[in-house]
């Protein structure tokens, strides 16, 4: 029997496959960001469904909230003509299904292999289960580690992106921001005491 | 049919979250249509001068005409415009901004959904109203709509990265994201037991990126009605333009809303005595949010507008480094005995 | 619960270097101005004071971090050539990143945490600490080789190497999902015992071998995975490509050992077959196309190639004496390169790159001791004796015959030979060919010239007395095996 949460699932489930392929093939590359955007939407409500509300949310978070936006911004920059980017599509399009094929082929096998397959469905949660705070437990205790080394891979980021983008060119006519703080009064009005003329 | 069988139904459930919302979002709409004449009131007398005070009393029936015209006034489409995406950005900006208010407390329990989350809810989907700008812009085909949506986006991420940090300080201290019992973390004595005083930096970072992030005076270089003439909603009219209007309306008193609750201890009186107690609490809660938005308007009167890069600067270079400053201060705090000042 | 801070200490080398990247970084970012050399100074300092912990708890063995992290000789080796590596790279590249404007206190920040991701794999007891390694790597890599934005060629190289890096942790990726979908664990030791019940007939683990090896050979370099290697390395500044061919390699390395050694031991049988291809063509690839190159950068990268091919060789033996071979070579291999693209970044002038091999020609008659040096680094890559290259070519093929592979060291011989054509090429060039007009005064660095000489030396005298950097590599791979 269909409740109100498997009716929803089934939707943004359906949402979800199809935004995800209107992302390949959609024709304007501002459309396939915002389908990709509509795809990370009806993911997050998925987790939602499933009662992680943190993955969902930081999801939307940081995925539609900052990254996404930072793509539209790029994409919109840029006058790509993704009709051009496309043309080979069609010939390569027998070799990348057969390639899917085989990964779904492989996820199949090892859900029928594998223990996965019998992994019975977890527990029902005790009533004041928290999420975030399950979360936070396991990273900052379990997986301390790896979660250390992620900050460190993320700060090789920020680094890389930084040391990679900045240039200083010479005859641009922006602001020295800082120049213009250090600037007093004195520098700028001189004040010269002149006589009056006498006729 | 009594009230028992309707409970039982299968879509009792539906129909009372529509009854909460409607609820909800009909006094919001209204606030936003009476805070549109209290902000022209009010900047009209901080300028000496009346505002609006022609149509009914003293100009009380102003936001009913103004949205009269907006409704009769046609909806121009660019010719170069994309046309679905031109009148989806309307509406991706307005639906953000009420879905917010799902989250919101208006009392202890009153809300239109208790997540557990509430905190991290809202600050998700307020980033989400930026998608309506940007996509304004882009759609609008337009260079001066362009630049006020590129503005606003970089000016959104920017500033969202100080809320959030802001967002955290908070709860490190309450230990909670439900949005209910962070201002119940602030019961006790009175307005010195709010977060506003231990977290006064975070208090205040976090009100001025809520204007920034609303793109109000002086953070309304998206719009720069003299620079970029009216940024991202140049070629908007009628009803399109009104949703915009609304949105960031809606927007103002959701970031006033929930600045009374993270830092001004939401329905709590400020001083847990009668005659105080008497008000009750959602009156509290209102009446806080009531002079957070004054001070919008208050600002908006006062501040000339900021340069593009120095919002950039303030954002990146000054709010950032202190928010997170001032995270390690907390977390140290709360680790020594200095706790009992925070708890 | 048991308490997760538990055995911390074993991990104080790779906590000390992650808390130096960040001193150098803030260091350098105040006082760049008045002290240029602070971030290469304290670089130094901390590859010194990780070598000083490194010691303290050799021989060590344990985890730490719920079994995230693994204390054990194998490690401790790895390390102490990683940083032995590093420190080499910031000698030998201090004038070449002068005078590019490349001497910036990032390049250092970044050869750090290269380094702390060599450190992460080579004691990483989990798949996820182990890809997490392998990404802090990467993403140092394809920063360092991009860094030079004045040279469109180090931009499309870092590009290059980002997009098929890219491609190649995601097959690592799909081949770690696959092996966790098998065995429902991440652990390294967990995976190993739930292999057990595995056959070698069952072909979801064929497929998760495949994926994990196609990575890890990408990682490495070999064939047919090795596309990009000549491109970066040619197209890196030199001082990155002597990085590239050094402390990464090792984590390459680590990569085989934690993920198929320890992890797979029990199926070896299936990864030996895809060795034994990787290990053929890359020996093909390598010795043949190098002959045609001109570029000595791009020549030694497909040398690379070869050098990998003699190394999956000892992998695919599986033995210990077939590991420890594999490690003698690869440490050997890091000897090498680094001599071989220090002697072209002593050549180098601000305005001259010197990587065309007829930059060499009558090096002999304008700088002798340079040329010898040089020869001795070609008489080992192409292994001739005495040198350690040929000691280090000698263990892998004895212990491919060992394991009962005779065709293939037979291949590797014969390929082997060939090779040796273009380094003794070099060797010509230097000794019988007229310098050419236009080639520019040699600089004097005279540090680096030091450091290259015991480098080079150093070949010659481990070529005559090997044993115990042999003994050093078995002693390591004692307790893995």
């Amino acid at each position: 029997m269909l409740n109100i949460t498997s009716i929803l699932f089934y939707a943004f489930s359906i949402v979800l496959l199809g935004a995800a392929t209107m992302v390949v093939i959609a024709r304007n590359p501002v459309y396939a960001t915002l389908y990709l955007v509509l795809a990370f939407f009806s993911a997050a409500a998925i987790f939602l469904l499933l009662g992680a509300e943190f993955l969902g949310l930081i999801l939307i978070l940081v995925y539609v909230g900052a990254v996404m936006v930072l793509f539209l911004f790029v994409v919109m920059m840029l006058d790509i003509n993704l009709a051009r980017l496309k043309e080979g599509f069609l010939s390569y399009l027998p070799l990348g299904l057969a390639i899917a094929a085989l990964g779904v082929l492989e996820l199949a096998m090892v859900y029928w292999t594998a223990p996965m397959g019998h992994i019975p469905a977890p527990a029902p949660f005790p009533g004041n289960y928290d999420n975030t705070r399950a979360l936070g437990y396991v990273l900052y205790t379990q997986y301390l580690y790896p979660f250390e080394i992620a900050a460190a891979i993320l700060l090789v980021a920020i680094i890389a992106a930084i040391a990679l983008t900045l240039r200083r060119r010479s005859g641009t006519k922006s602001q020295r921001t800082e120049e213009q703080l250090r600037v007093q009064a004195k520098d700028r009005v001189h004040l010269v005491d002149l006589r009056a003329n006498k006729h | 049919m009594n009230i028992q069988t309707l409970q039982d139904h299968f879509w009792w459930p539906v129909l009372w979250s529509v009854l909460k919302i409607l609820v909800v979002v009909v006094p919001l709409l209204l606030a936003v249509a009476y805070l549109t004449l209290a902000e022209r009131k009010v900047i009209g007398y901080i300028q000496v001068r009346l505002g609006p005070n022609r149509v009914g009393i003293k100009g009380s029936l102003q936001p009913i005409a103004d949205a009269i015209k907006l409704l009769f006034k046609e909806i121009i489409i660019p010719s170069s415009a994309n046309r679905f995406l031109f009148l989806a950005a309307p509406v991706l900006a307005f639906v953000p901004a009420m879905l917010v208010w799902a989250a919101i407390p208006f009392g202890p329990g009153m809300a239109i959904s208790n997540m557990n989350a509430g905190l991290l809810y809202v600050l998700a989907i307020a980033g989400l109203g930026v998608y309506g700008i940007i996509v304004a812009g882009w759609a609008s085909n337009s260079k001066y709509a362009f630049l006020g949506a590129m503005r606003a986006a970089a000016q959104l991420v920017a500033y969202e990265i100080a809320m959030g940090f802001a967002l955290v300080g908070v709860l490190m201290v309450a230990q909670t994201l439900d949005l209910s019992k962070i201002v119940e973390a602030q019961a006790g004595g009175g307005f010195w037991s709010w977060y506003w005083l231990p977290l006064f930096p975070f208090f205040l970072i976090y009100f001025i990126s809520g204007v920034a992030e609303t793109n109000r005076a002086p953070f309304d270089v998206a719009e720069g009605e003299s620079e970029i003439v009216a940024g991202f909603h140049v070629e908007y009219s009628g009803m399109a333009f009104a949703l915009f209007f609304l949105a960031e309306y809606a927007n103002m008193i959701f970031v006033s809303i929930l600045t009374a609750i993270l830092f001004l201890g939401g329905w709590y009186p400020p001083i847990n005595l009668p005659p105080f107690t008497w008000v009750p609490g959602t009156a509290w809660l209102i009446a806080k949010t009531a002079f957070l938005l004054f001070v919008f308007l208050w600002i908006r009167a006062t501040f000339p507008r900021y340069r593009y890069d120095q919002i950039m600067r303030l954002g990146w270079k000054v709010f950032i480094p202190v928010t997170i400053a001032w995270i390690v201060v907390i977390g140290i705090a709360l680790e020594t005995p200095l706790r009992v000042l925070l708890r | 619960m048991t308490d997760i801070t538990a055995h911390w200490t074993l991990a104080l080398p790779e906590i000390w270097v992650l808390s130096m990247a960040c001193v150098t970084l803030l260091a350098d970012l105040f006082f760049a101005e008045k002290l240029r050399d602070i971030a290469a100074v304290l670089t130094g300092l901390t590859l010194l004071g990780a070598a000083v912990l490194t010691f303290m708890l050799m021989g060590q063995r344990g985890t730490a971090f719920a079994g995230m992290f693994i204390a054990d000789p194998f490690a401790n080796v790895i390390n102490l050539f990683s940083y032995l590596a590093v420190f080499l790279v910031v000698i030998y590249s201090g004038r070449y990143l002068r005078e590019r404007g490349l001497y910036r206190g990032e390049v250092f920040v970044l050869l750090l945490f290269a380094l702390l991701g060599v450190m992460i794999m080579a004691s990483g007891g989990n798949l996820l600490t182990i890809y997490l390694g392998l990404e802090l790597l990467a993403l140092s890599q394809y920063a360092l080789v991009a860094m030079y934005r004045d040279s469109l060629m180090a931009t499309e190289a870092g590009l290059k190497y980002f997009v098929l890096g890219a491609l190649a942790s995601g097959l690592l990726l799909y081949g770690m999902s696959l092996l966790y979908g098998l065995t429902g664990s991440l652990d390294v030791r967990d995976i190993a015992a739930g292999l057990v019940n595995v056959t070698g007939a069952n072909l979801v683990l064929v497929f998760a071998m495949v994926f994990i090896t196609a990575g890890i050979a990408f990682k490495l370099g070999a064939a047919p995975f090795h596309m990009w290697l000549p491109d970066v390395y040619q197209g890196a500044p030199t001082a990155i490509t002597l990085f590239l061919a050094s402390a990464p390699k090792l984590g390459a390395f680590a990569l085989i050992i934690r993920l198929l050694v320890d992890g797979s031991y029990g199926v070896m049988a299936v990864w030996q077959q895809i060795f034994i291809v990787l290990a053929i063509a890359s020996l093909v690839v390598g010795n043949v196309i190098a002959i045609a190159q001109g570029n000595i950068k791009r020549m030694l990268a497909y040398s690379t190639v070869g050098h990998v091919g003699f190394l999956a060789l000892g992998v695919l033996a599986g033995t210990l004496n077939g590991l420890a071979s594999a490690l003698f070579y690869t440490v050997v291999y890091v000897l090498m390169s680094l001599a071989g693209f220090g002697m072209i970044l002593l050549l180098t002038r601000a305005d001259f790159e010197a990587e065309r091999i007829d930059d060499f020609k009558g090096l002999a008659r304008r700088k002798p001791w340079y040329a010898a040096m040089m020869l001795i680094i070609m008489f080992s890559m192409a292994g001739v004796p005495p040198t350690v290259g040929f000691y280090a070519k000698l263990a892998v093929f004895q212990a491919v015959i060992e394991a009962g592979y005779v065709w293939v060291a037979v291949i590797g011989v014969l390929l082997a030979v060939i090779g040796a054509f273009y380094y003794l090429r070099v060797i010509k060039v230097m000794y019988f060919d007229a310098p050419e007009d236009a080639a520019p005064e040699i600089a004097r660095d005279d540090v680096a010239a030091a450091f290259m000489s015991v480098n080079s030396v150093a070949l010659l005298i481990l070529g005559i007395l090997p044993g115990p950097l042999m003994a050093f590599c078995i002693y390591a791979l004692q307790g893995v095996i």
